[in-house]
């Protein structure tokens, strides 16, 4: 335990130093945002053993909202982005009542449909901007004090929620509601048989995962001043899914690393190779499900216990 | 001219027998989906990159290797099946013992792959395949005007569904397969060569989404994206059949095609989501779906 803390505490230091070092800020931001969205990600898979496949419909809906209560209502940040999570969790309580009604591969297909519809609904909707998607969101002032504009107030909040969302999600898997949350993964019918009402911790979990994601995707919408369709789309759901997959289902750190890897790999790779990027990702995809189903952060883990 | 709603009746027709074409396409490509979901367990995500690799080969083969339509209905599946058997050979088969979302996950990386290079090879701009010269021009038949080459898909994917539903639910190789889902190891100690059916079933599944693609290639623009755009429509379409259920998958989606005619015609904002908007209803009221046992 006293090592991991030591390791916390460099980490955080290390990503608080990140500005100095002259990384492009909006780079690391973008990559924050989506490790938020990994992690969030992470505490349905990983820990409740559902798999979405339409995760971006909490990510692009808070989005959406952020920007347009920054825009159309001219809220404060701090209600844009609340206002975005809330969206979020209302859409995932939505969903989550229709998918947790069946599971695994089932659950999978009907949350990608469902996701689709988020998808549609956001193409037509009149406030969404439809193709072009919202533009020139600005980034005000933190409660109407600490203005965002400069990138480095910006990184910092951003990097704050990333911590609080991390330690969030620590404790809530080591909370008794997250060790039920185990257990009904484990084992579906023994978690019924010892009398807990697993939809309701299913549930809980669907709508808790969307409203983080939803944080991620305010979060994004502030940092890049714009929200377009592909934020909801299939693809990003399925970006998600790469992320935790590649660094680890079920680890603390591993969907952040994923995360990570992803943004990287997208930012630099499409200069090299230019249209090839889908294919190396699916490359990426296919060499992960069929050799290292650990991720990187479960490989290690695995080899450290070895040692 | 006679009208319904304020809507005149050869428009609703019109629409309807585009929704009957659409439906034929969902029929086809459910149908795979089901077998391919009933005998091996696998959700095959790559189905709509098959499809459109099918397209592609058609389009492909006449511009090159002078195949005409008629050939390239027999040529194209086979190739793409052939694909769809190696795949499951050197990929798919290592997956069968671990939870099956892994096979989700993988087939979902084989159609980033192959729509990927599908797309930097022939950009996303999209070609039109010529509509053969048998199957060309209109039927008029005085309430409507019938286009040959739509009626032609209706008919050739109702007979090919059926056909299908015939050899897995009516023959003795229909029979074996069914045994080799119940019990694999049991029908290989009877020595039948279970790897071997299930490498086959693979490769007819995805034939038929090849052969969907072929059939889809005149009426539509032939573009790496036409598959991926489709598939979640078939996998709600299927949803709603019934997972596994391959007349769940020919009923349901035919019907769900002539309900999105409809939606067009009445409310069209609203056509495409109208599948999603019957899926989640079919779920809340019959879970298993409308022909799924559980």
């Amino acid at each position: 335990m006293r090592t991991r803390t030591i390791f916390y505490t460099i980490a955080v230091a290390c990503a608080a130093c990140i500005p100095l070092t002259g990384v492009y800020p909006v780079f690391m931001m973008k990559l924050l945002c989506l490790a938020i969205f990994a992690c969030s990600y992470n505490l349905l898979l990983g820990y409740s053993g559902m798999l979405s496949f339409g995760h971006a419909a909490f990510f692009g809906t808070a989005a959406y909202a952020t920007g347009w209560l920054m825009t159309v209502h001219r809220s404060g940040v701090g209600m844009s982005i609340l206002g975005g999570v809330l969206a979020a969790a209302v859409l995932g309580l939505v969903i989550g009542v229709v998918a947790i009604r069946r599971h695994g591969i089932y659950f999978a297909m009907v949350t990608l449909a469902l996701a689709q519809l988020v998808y549609f609904v956001c193409l037509e909707a009149p406030f969404t901007g439809g193709e072009n998607g919202l533009q020139g969101v600005g980034r005000g002032a933190l409660f109407g004090l600490l203005p965002l504009k400069s990138d480095i107030a910006m990184y910092y909040l951003v990097l704050a929620a990333f911590v609080a969302v991390f330690a969030f999600i620590q404790r809530v898997v080591h909370s008794p509601f997250g060790q039920v949350l185990k257990a009904i993964r484990e084992n579906e019918r023994r978690a019924i048989s010892l009398g807990y009402d697993i939809n309701r911790y299913k549930l809980a979990a669907f709508v808790l995962s969307a409203s983080l994601a939803g944080l991620g995707g305010s979060l994004k919408t502030l940092v890049l001043g714009f929200v377009t369709l592909s934020d909801v789309s299939q693809s990003a759901s399925a970006e998600v899914i790469l992320m935790t997959l590649l660094g680890g289902i079920g680890t603390f750190f591993g969907p952040a690393l994923g995360a990570a890897i992803v943004v990287t790999l997208q930012e630099y790779l499409s200069d090299i190779v230019g249209g090839w990027v889908t294919v190396i990702i699916g490359v990426i995809f296919v060499a992960c499900v069929l050799t290292f189903r650990r991720g990187i952060v479960g490989a290690l883990a695995r080899f450290a216990k070895r040692v | 001219m006679t009208e319904i709603f304020g809507v005149p009746v050869a428009v609703i027709l019109g629409q309807l027998m585009l929704g009957l074409v659409n439906g034929a396409f969902y029929a086809m490509l459910s149908l795979g989906l089901a077998v391919i979901f009933g005998m091996m367990g696998v959700v095959n995500f790559a189905h709509g990159a098959f499809y459109a690799l099918g397209s592609f080969a058609a389009l492909l083969g006449l511009q090159f290797l002078g195949v005409n339509y008629w050939m390239g209905l027999v040529l194209a599946p086979l190739a793409v099946g052939l694909l769809g058997m190696i795949i499951e050979r050197l990929l798919l088969r290592h997956l069968y013992r671990v939870d099956p979302l892994y096979g989700l996950l993988l087939t979902f990386g084989v159609a980033l792959i192959v729509e990927g290079g599908l797309q930097e090879r022939f950009g996303s701009s999209g070609q039109s395949y010529p509509v053969p010269a048998a199957l060309a021009g209109a039927v008029n038949l005085g309430f409507m005007i019938l286009p040959k080459y739509r009626a032609w898909v209706i008919v050739a994917s109702v007979t090919v569904c059926f056909g299908t539903w015939f050899l897995i639910e009516r023959t003795r190789l229909g029979a074996t397969l069914r045994a080799a889902r119940e019990n694999g190891p049991l029908l290989q100690a009877f020595g039948v060569n279970v790897p071997l059916l299930l490498t086959l079933t693979y490769g007819g599944g995805i034939a038929l989404a090849a052969l969907a693609g072929v059939l889809a290639a005149p009426v539509i623009l032939v573009t790496p994206q036409m598959g991926s755009s489709l598939v979640t429509v078939v996998f709600a379409v299927v949803v709603i059949g019934g997972m596994g259920s391959i007349l769940g998958a020919i009923v349901s989606g035919l019907g769900l095609g002539v309900i999105e005619g409809f939606t067009k015609v009445i409310y069209p904002e609203a056509s495409n989501i109208v599948v999603y908007v019957v899926m989640a209803l079919v779920l809340i009221l019959r879970p298993a779906g409308l022909f799924g046992k559980e």
